[in-house]
């Protein structure tokens, strides 16, 4: 089996040799899910390509930014102390957003129990307990250095097994006789190259990098959207096959998204800018008003209602404003704050209204219930009273110089729309009636599952299970 | 606090850059303490990223698995980083200053050094001892001392060594007072023992439990265990120059001394784990990734390395020679390498230990101090 080493840049040699070859299965995407479709289609046929599109620094997708995987479990182990019955999940699953197909969501949940074993068989470390059982959760399990790690970990065993990758070539489509794929198209730096192979399994993601696709839905507010993973991301390959006739699952409008800074860059910034001051603040539009409840709920929750409310405002931005008081509560963000002496010199700095500023400042301040003591550590019920918008918990006066502003956008994580799948991780065309060979995995299939709302973890399980099933089919097919 | 006037601003806001990046991340916690010990602050002041730099052993781990490394805009390598700040902490705290500039560099510097050292030997023969029998075979108890007396050798490094540990003792307690501040804290027993089992054991070269990545981005336990060799041969070495000086001065008996004594016996088996361990340092030096690497580090990690290589590779020539006419030479070889260790060792490579060990002490009693926050809070 010859391992094609990533050039990169430069990979026309290696897609060329990859030309001259019939494949049994190639894998469109380079992060987890392609990885683990790849792995498991190895270990049935032998020859199998994975074409990662991003260049080889930037392989992975979003994988790299990921910590950790949630995955049922009836025995406490030293990774994860208590026990997550499958029940548990799959009721987690559902608070968060009704799932759009109950079947693959079983699936996930009961495949889930399996996929940290498989994990370490190849390769995966966790990470230990840090301080007792500091840093340890009883429904995720951490895997030691990060989703990067992970990656480096899945590239090395996927090259041990005699997985072909290359990297930096991108798919632009899918060559089907029928409902059957005979081969991938691939451009690259030599220009566009036929890649024969039995099954097809894609695994590329979904589109949230594609600015142009999401303006669709959400105009031209896209623009000033933060974009917190890889920016290859955007759904080339998944819009190819919704042309093709393939079917879709998951609202088309839907992301998930949260408050990052909003001086982070474009794409790719990863899990650091995101900002910890929104309870221990208030948080402003442009025109220096209040828009929602800056103490409803704790982490993690809390990260994952603010990114589509900031989306909501004009022009996409809003200002965290507090002073040093409570700057001593959270996590300094990555960005030093805009600091001055006074609300009025704060606002010109980020370019607010001054006066309008100092009217909602001094309006909550009035409001701020100071007979109920300020606790941190837990939802304290320090609130408002009469004030719309309320803020229920953390509410501390603004009054004490230097003050500070953070800008917040939205950063959006990922897009819910996918290929629709059947529990064979087959794509379905538009009439429910599967591809014969062509697969999915991962984030460009988990709208079948997550049609809403995020579970910490489980884009990961879902990456892992219908990896899995997608590289075992795809390698039955191909050697049938 | 004088720290920041004195090691230089811009490495230590480039580590503070860096450091904010990784505690809003944290993914690398699993990996050594260097990470942990940042979770425990908010805000890296200068001494906090003086007492991470050294705290990091440099097992690379944190620099392949970073999603945030160049060329992404963050350019966080934490390896490199920290490991700038350690070559000004040994500069810094080295004195004299003149000394700590003039001894502190690369290979170029040992053999140079060496050189000198060598000629320095040949000099106090000439001027107290017996140059003409140099050349000659020498038998027979006292027969290292035919050329240069027992006395001239052992005063040149007494006040050698004298000088060499009131340096390194002042640079240690001037890092502790920047670092941490109360002396008696260097004492702590809990934190004393146990900052020493995590220093002989390497326990941070494990990199979080697969080992370095090092030389590039594979992990392996190479590097710790020939960094074992080296530390556990040098202190054999050291065992058997005690023994022989016990042996000597107190017994009576003059070297050299027979294969199947002490001084001979542990001198070998330090001389020859020196020579596998420093070697293969080099080797896997040569081909390590240049990229979480700071150059000055590295050339300061050749010079040592050589230097150990040198004083163990002639060492083991004494041995060897010391029956035949060739020993005058290789003598003054061996000594004048080990005059130019000597004069380097407190500006050198050879520091890294007294500040990691300050590191690993600081981050123990931290460890305790966050143990101990917690307990109330348990109760309550």
């Amino acid at each position: 089996m010859t391992v094609l080493v990533p050039l990169s840049p430069g990979n026309g040699a290696e897609l060329r040799r990859a030309a001259d070859a019939a494949w049994d299965v190639v894998v469109v995407g380079g992060g987890n899910a392609a990885l683990v479709a790849a792995m498991s289609a190895r270990r049935l046929v032998g020859r199998v390509l994975l074409l990662e599109r991003a260049p080889r620094h930037m392989r992975g997708g979003n994988t790299r930014h990921t910590r950790n995987i949630r995955c049922a479990h009836d025995t406490s182990d030293a990774f994860t102390p208590g026990t997550y019955p499958c029940d548990e999940l799959l009721a987690d699953l559902r608070s968060v957003g009704r799932p759009v197909n109950a079947t693959l969501a079983e699936l996930a949940v009961s495949e889930s129990q399996t996929v940290p074993a498989w994990m370490e068989d190849h390769g995966v470390r966790w990470q230990p307990a840090l301080r007792g059982t500091l840093g340890l959760s009883r429904t995720n399990r951490f895997f030691l250095g990060g989703g990067t790690a992970l990656i480096n970990t899945y590239y090395r065993t996927a090259d041990a097994m005699g997985v072909s990758t290359v990297c930096g070539a991108t798919v632009t489509d899918i060559e089907l006789d029928g409902r059957d794929a005979r081969a991938v198209i691939v451009e690259g730096e030599a220009g566009q190259i036929r890649i024969q192979t039995g099954a097809v399994v894609i695994a590329s993601g979904g589109f949230e990098a594609n600015i142009a696709w999401l303006k669709r839905y959400w105009g031209d507010a896209a623009d000033n959207y933060v974009i917190r993973g890889t920016p290859y991301n955007d759904g080339l390959i998944f819009a190819k096959m919704l042309e093709r006739g393939a079917g879709s699952a998951g609202d088309a409008k839907g992301f998930h998204a949260i408050a990052v800074d909003a001086r982070s860059p474009k794409f790719d910034g990863g899990i650091a800018t995101r900002l910890d001051s929104v309870p221990f603040s208030i948080v402003v539009n442009r025109n220096a008003q209040r828009f929602a409840d800056e103490g409803q709920e704790v982490w993690p929750k809390r990260y994952a209602s603010w990114g589509r409310l900031i989306a909501e405002q004009p022009d996409q931005i809003a200002y965290s404003i507090y002073d040093i008081q409570a700057a001593r509560l959270f996590m300094p963000s990555l960005y030093p704050p805009f600091t001055a002496s006074s609300i009025a010199e704060l606002a010109e700095r980020v370019g607010l209204d001054p006066g309008a500023l100092e009217t909602t400042v001094t309006r909550y301040n009035q409001h701020v219930c100071q007979s109920v003591p300020f606790d941190a550590a837990t939802k304290d019920g320090r609130g408002t009273t009469d004030l719309s918008p309320a803020k229920s918990n953390w509410a501390l006066q603004i009054q004490e110089a230097p003050f500070f502003a953070l800008p917040l956008r939205p950063g959006i994580t990922f897009t819910y729309l996918g290929l629709a799948v059947n529990t064979h991780a087959q794509v379905l065309d538009a009439a429910g009636q599967p591809f014969g060979n062509v697969y999915a995995a991962g984030e460009v299939m988990s709208g079948n599952i997550l049609s809403s709302g995020y579970l910490a973890g489980f884009g990961l399980t879902i990456g892992h299970v219908f990896g899995r099933i997608a590289g075992r089919e795809a390698a039955f097919h191909a050697s049938s | 606090m004088h720290l920041p006037d004195l090691l230089d601003p811009a490495l230590i806001e480039e580590a503070q850059r860096q450091l904010t990046i990784c505690n809003s991340c944290r993914y690398c916690e699993g990996y050594c303490a260097v990470f942990p010990s940042l979770e425990l602050r908010t805000i890296v002041e200068p001494k906090d990223a003086v007492h991470l730099a050294n705290l990091c052993h440099d097992c690379r781990a944190c620099f392949y698995a970073c999603m945030y490394a160049a060329p992404h805009e963050f350019a966080v390598n934490i390896p490199e980083a920290l490991s700038a700040i350690r070559v000004e902490t040994y500069r810094e705290y080295g004195w004299p200053a003149v000394a700590s500039r003039l001894f502190g560099h690369g290979p170029r510097g040992v053999a140079v050094g060496s050189l000198i050292g060598i000629i320095g030997i040949i000099g106090l023969i000439f001027a107290f001892g017996e140059p003409h029998r140099m050349l000659a075979r020498q038998t027979g108890p006292g027969s290292f001392y035919v050329f240069l007396p027992y006395a001239a050798m052992v005063t040149t490094f007494l006040l050698a060594s004298g000088f060499v540990v009131a340096v390194m003792f002042g640079s240690f307690v001037g890092y502790w007072r920047d670092t941490h501040g109360r002396l008696a804290d260097l004492i702590d027993r809990r934190a004393l023992g146990a900052a020493i089992g995590d220093a002989f054991s390497l326990k941070y070269l494990r990199g979080g439990g697969e080992g370095c990545y090092y030389p590039t981005d594979t992990a392996s336990h190479r590097r710790r265990l020939m960094h074992s060799l080296v530390v556990y041969g040098f202190l054999c070495d050291t065992v058997a120059t005690i023994s022989a000086a016990i042996m000597q001065d107190f017994l009576d008996q003059m070297p050299p001394y027979p294969l199947l004594s002490v001084p001979v016996v542990l001198g070998s088996i330090g001389g020859i784990a020196m020579i596998i361990g420093s070697t293969d340092l080099l080797r896997l030096k040569s081909r390590s990734d240049t990229r979480p690497a700071f150059a000055k580090m590295i050339s300061k990690d050749y010079g040592f390395l050589v230097s150990l290589a040198l004083v163990s590779i002639t060492g083991m020539l004494v041995l060897m020679t010391r029956e035949t006419a060739a020993l005058g030479p290789v003598l003054a070889i061996h000594l004048g390498t080990v005059a130019a260790f000597f004069v380097a060792m407190p500006y050198g490579k050879f520091v890294h230990f007294l500040y990691r060990y300050g590191a690993l002490v600081q981050n123990r009693l931290e460890e305790d101090h966050y143990a101990r926050s917690l307990e109330p809070a348990k109760e309550a």
